[in-house]
């Protein structure tokens, strides 16, 4: 008896009629992500392609592993540097699983201590992500009669890559909450709504509890030790930006920051995993290409517009381009959330004037806003906004060329 | 210049009358159907602010406020009581003007706007821009460049969210939110896209 005619011979009695017809959407979930599902289009014009919706989402959230695992690892490798200075470990629940598993934690502990330290922190934020998000997404799926969707899979990892490591677990359920209810799913599910979920779930945070998940405390996961993040370095005008290769004593270098040897978010620290997820969802074309080269190109001229123009009193004006890139949620922002195809323009011409907004954004919100240290989540959701607007302009313009081609 | 440029760009962004303030949002709700007529509203209340702005400005300065009846020989009269009311007969005499002058030299435009003008009487976005300068001890200049501001920053506004509800009409909302529900909501959401805005100081 093999698992897929368990899962045929269970289908009836989820089917309209059968015993267990309310929970129709939780069986189409698990059956659909073990197996392909059977039904298939009989009209004449439709496009055959093994890549559907669930293929997409499902190897979107593949991509993420690079930048995920890294990011555990480097969890722990902050720690055991912040140990080194001579920092105690936390009394916090965290560490008491670590150590409930037989782990010891010390300054010069190996790479696999430090990333299962790492997993003991993002696992249970993770899990709580998708145990909560999820309930959401089924509820809604059984009540409202349509399918829980992959889409899922993508918007909780994303959700939780971009949290800090030591949030409280009750505030990552009350952000996945509101980023799947108020960001999608009154819109009627994947697919219709405006604004990113992870995205929206991240701002309520945000601005709900901005000392929890922003400034210095927040990042390394040892007791009360405070780390600014690269970018608060650079706005108290702290950073060495010809530091390239790492030689000056005391400052992090652009290759720390490449491979993500610096604090910060879980997910969003190395530059260099998120491009290999990155460029994989390019290569398959998955992800807009024409979205990732806006946002460069926007981010490029703006940041290189504010270093001619200067400033004496904003330290941030001087930052380079190639440092804009490494540092922050910027690399993570543009692979992973800039291209979700939902909330970003349709049309290809949309694309790019999406893409250039938001890197324009970002280094506005970077640079000339005191008030939030990093930009391009908020910058994403602007664009967002802006989004079907783009896209109406662009099918006007096509609609009065058209019609001029044809003499009317 | 710089001081009019920064003043501009806060307008729009910053203090968004309609994202920020959330004002004027009965005309914002009901009239933001469709992106076209959006950006025709929104037209019309750039212009009724980039005119009603700067001359209450005038009448504020030279006849309502405290002592500034100096000129006619009154120099201790104040009549700041009565701002609200002659602010309000300001934008609908304006208003009535524009709206004949419209009718007889730009009918194209008039019929365009049609019923929209005369609802702009009594939207409260232009009220409260006209409040804001009297509140912020604008001079004339800046009450020009204000008024044209906070106008283009509510136009931006109403575009917007004509062009979210326009992809909204394939979306499936719960019956209860269908309407004027979501359009509430999805206004907020925009008004938190605008806030990576706020915070700035120009």
């Amino acid at each position: 008896m093999s698992l897929k005619n368990y899962i045929e011979r269970l289908e009836p009695s989820f089917e309209p009629g059968g015993k267990h017809e309310k929970w129709y959407a939780l069986y189409e979930a698990v059956a659909t992500i073990l197996y392909t599902p059977g039904k298939t289009n009989k009209g004449a014009t439709h496009v055959r392609d093994n890549i559907d919706l669930k293929r997409i989402m499902i190897f979107v959230w593949l991509m993420t592993f690079p930048a995920m695992f890294y990011g555990m690892y480097n969890v722990g490798f902050q720690a055991s540097l912040a140990l080194a200075d001579g920092y105690q470990l936390g009394d916090i629940w965290q560490v008491g699983l670590f150590q409930l598993f037989g782990g010891e934690f010390t300054a010069d502990s190996g790479w696999g201590t430090m990333m299962w330290y790492g997993a003991c922190f993002f696992l249970p934020i993770y899990a709580v992500t998708f145990i909560v998000g999820g309930f959401w997404e089924v509820l809604f799926a059984s009540i409202r009669k349509h399918e829980v969707n992959e889409g899922f899979f993508v918007t909780s990892v994303l959700f939780a890559l971009i949290l800090p490591a030591t949030i409280p677990l009750w505030q990552v359920a009350l952000g996945i909450t509101f980023g799947i209810v108020i960001g999608k799913e009154i819109f009627g599910g994947t697919g219709r709504n405006f604004l990113n979920p992870a995205l929206t779930g991240r701002a309520f945070l945000y601005f709900s509890f901005p000392a929890a998940i922003s400034g210095d405390q927040v990042w390394t996961a040892v007791d009360g030790h405070s780390g600014a993040t690269l970018l608060s370095q650079a706005f108290n005008g702290d950073m060495v930006y010809d530091n390239i290769s790492g030689t000056i004593e005391g400052t992090w270098s652009w290759m720390d920051a490449f491979i993500g040897r610096i604090p910060g978010s879980v997910g969003e620290v190395s530059t260099l995993a998120i491009l290999i997820g990155g460029l994989a969802l390019i290569y398959f074309r998955i992800a807009s290409w024409r979205i990732v080269g806006g946002v460069l190109i926007g981010m490029v001229a703006f940041s290189g517009l504010l270093n001619l123009i200067g400033s004496e009193t904003n330290a941030m004006f001087a930052m380079p381009w190639y440092w804009h890139m490494v540092i922050g949620g910027f690399a993570f922002g543009m692979f992973f959330m800039a291209t979700d195809p939902v909330s970003a323009s349709f049309t290809n011409k949309g694309k790019w004037a999406y893409g250039i907004l938001i890197g324009f954004m970002t280094v506005m919100i970077r640079v000339i806003n005191p008030a939030f240290p990093e930009g391009i989540m908020l910058a994403i959701l602007f664009a967002n906004v802006f989004a079907p607007l783009f896209d109406h302009f662009v099918v006007q313009a096509n609609v009065k060329r058209r019609a001029l081609r044809h003499g009317k | 210049m710089e001081h009019y440029i920064s003043m501009f760009v806060r307008a729009v962004f910053i203090e968004n009358l309609a994202l920020s303030f959330f004002l004027g949002m009965c005309t914002f709700l009901a009239v933001s159907k469709k992106v076209t007529t959006a950006i025709g509203l929104g037209v019309a209340v750039i212009v009724v602010l980039g005119i009603s702005v700067p001359i209450s400005n005038l009448v504020n300065t030279f006849v309502l406020s405290p002592g500034s009846l100096h000129w006619a020989g009154f120099p201790d009269a104040d009549l700041s009581f009565l701002r609200f009311l002659t602010f309000i007969g300001i934008i609908a005499a304006l208003v009535q003007i524009l709206e004949m002058t419209l009718d007889k030299y730009l009918p194209s435009l008039y019929n365009a706007l049609g019923i929209f003008l005369p609802l702009i009487t009594v939207n409260c976005a232009i009220f409260g821009g006209v409040l804001f300068m009297v509140e912020r001890d604008y001079n004339f200049t800046e009450s020009i460049v204000y008024g044209i501001g906070s106008g283009v920053g509510w136009a931006l506004a109403i575009t917007l969210l004509a062009a979210v509800r326009e992809k909204l009409k394939y979306a499936d909302i719960p019956d209860g939110l269908r309407g004027l529900g979501i359009t509430f909501i999805s206004t907020g959401l925009i008004g938190l896209g605008f806030m990576s805005f706020s915070g700035v100081s120009l």
